[in-house]
């Protein structure tokens, strides 16, 4: 069996993904035209194509019968160890778009950095993969960021309000804990200060770009990764959760 | 005992495997199969690398691909394997010429490129008419992989396979 930080280490990974991909498949059916309808679902289907693959290897490593629906399904919300950002409520479009620019730019790096690692190959070429996905993912928000927020003094003020709400949830992104550190020590997970100055250089240039600024860092939220989330995810697993529970084993 | 089947029987088993979202092109095309090899149980081993995990496609794929093997003789396997992840750069240029008969723009550049985390655009040719004039009006088109863009000359809407 592989060492419980490495296992943890996939399995929030995956619960990122998953918990984002949740988020973003509220959209189906409620986006604000078709076209955009249309990405954010698309955009909700490559994650949770992302959290598959990640809770598949995070079981293999496990090695203990548990596959991917046990990470999604059957484990409660102190067991998910998500950054606080991607279980917020999925808020006005301004606030969805935000939030995608502020986390896939990151998870974006993150993957391209886990691409390049050789410690776990199977993490890589998952990793090798999601990259590309992210990729579009960032041009998208990237694009509606700098639309609406050099847009209308409506569009401005709500990209402005999100961007401010989300911001102390991005202090979380970069503070490391005992299993990053663990992860970083064995060559596999990049080093989160040089992330934190890639991402720096990506989202102050599109900040800029919109007319928004980068905001000042100050007091920041944590907790994710320890299991003490807000009060939002567990209504999410509520949702997410209760088929699977329900009938469990279930097929059609 | 039936022999089993010559490397070519197996290659031109998976040509008539099509991408239900690209039914113009076959797996070989799409360079989804990276190698058939000699098995251990002396038939042949084909290795698939799916195209991308949100493809909802991929399921119906490997699902076809198994078929048409089953069909030839049980000395076929299929492995699925991750790395390297699959590119579009593994599509061929026949196929890309085919993508533009019917309509598509085939993938343009590399995947390596990261201008776009600074906002840079890519130009993509109207495959109807050549004009370089066009818009990008959903990044998420028909389908995941493929991108929605209106041409600004002759006015037609287009899909754009996006490079990955
Ligand atoms: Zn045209």
């Amino acid at each position: 069996m592989a060492a419980q930080e490495h296992i943890r280490y996939i399995a929030r990974l995956g619960d990122d993904a998953v918990v984002l991909g949740q988020r973003l498949s509220e959209w189906c059916g409620h986006g604000p035209i078709l076209e955009e309808d249309i990405a954010l679902t698309n955009l909700s289907l490559d994650y949770i194509g992302q959290a598959r693959a990640l809770y598949t290897h995070a079981g293999a490593l496990e090695a203990q019968g548990h596959g991917e629906d046990h990470f999604a399904y059957f484990r409660d919300e102190e067991a998910f160890e998500n950054h606080l950002m991607v279980e917020l409520p999925k808020g006005d479009f301004g606030f969805t778009v935000m939030r995608q620019f502020l986390f896939a730019t990151f998870a974006y790096l993150r993957m391209e950095a886990l691409a390049g690692q050789t410690t776990d190959p199977e993490l890589a070429a998952i990793a090798a993969k999601s990259v590309k996905e992210l990729r579009y993912h960032v041009e998208h928000a990237r694009d509606w960021v700098v639309r609406l927020g050099d847009g209308t003094a409506e569009s401005r003020e709500r990209l402005h309000r999100s961007l401010e709400q989300l911001w102390p949830y991005t202090g979380e992104l970069f503070t490391p804990d005992a299993v990053d550190t663990w992860a970083e020590t064995a060559g596999m997970a990049p080093d989160l200060a040089r992330l934190k100055a890639r991402w720096d250089d990506v989202i102050t240039a599109a900040l800029t770009e919109a007319t928004l600024g980068r905001p000042e860092d100050g007091w920041m939220q944590a907790g994710g990764k320890a299991g003490r989330h807000t009060e939002h995810l567990g209504y999410l697993l509520a949702e997410m959760q209760s088929l699977a529970r329900k009938h469990p084993g279930v097929t059609w | 005992m039936v022999s089993p089947p010559d490397e070519r029987d197996v290659w031109k088993q998976l040509a008539t495997v099509v991408d239900p979202e690209l039914p113009f092109l076959n797996v070989v095309e799409m360079g989804m199969v990276r190698e058939v090899v000699p098995s251990e149980a002396g038939g042949w081993l084909v290795r698939i690398t799916p195209t991308y995990s949100g493809c909802p496609a991929t399921d119906v794929i490997m699902q076809d691909i198994r078929r048409v093997l089953s069909a030839l003789t049980a000395d076929v396997e299929v492995e699925v394997v991750h790395h390297p992840a699959w590119t579009t750069d593994w599509i061929g240029e026949e196929a890309r010429e085919k993508m533009s008969a019917h309509g598509i723009a085939p993938p343009i550049g590399s995947h390596a490129d990261k201008s776009f985390l600074l906002g840079k655009k890519q130009t993509v040719p109207c495959p109807l008419c050549g004009s370089t004039s066009t818009r990008l009006v959903s990044a998420f088109g028909s389908t995941a992989c493929k991108a929605h863009y209106t041409c600004n000359d002759c006015l037609e809407p287009f899909d754009h396979f996006k490079c990955f």
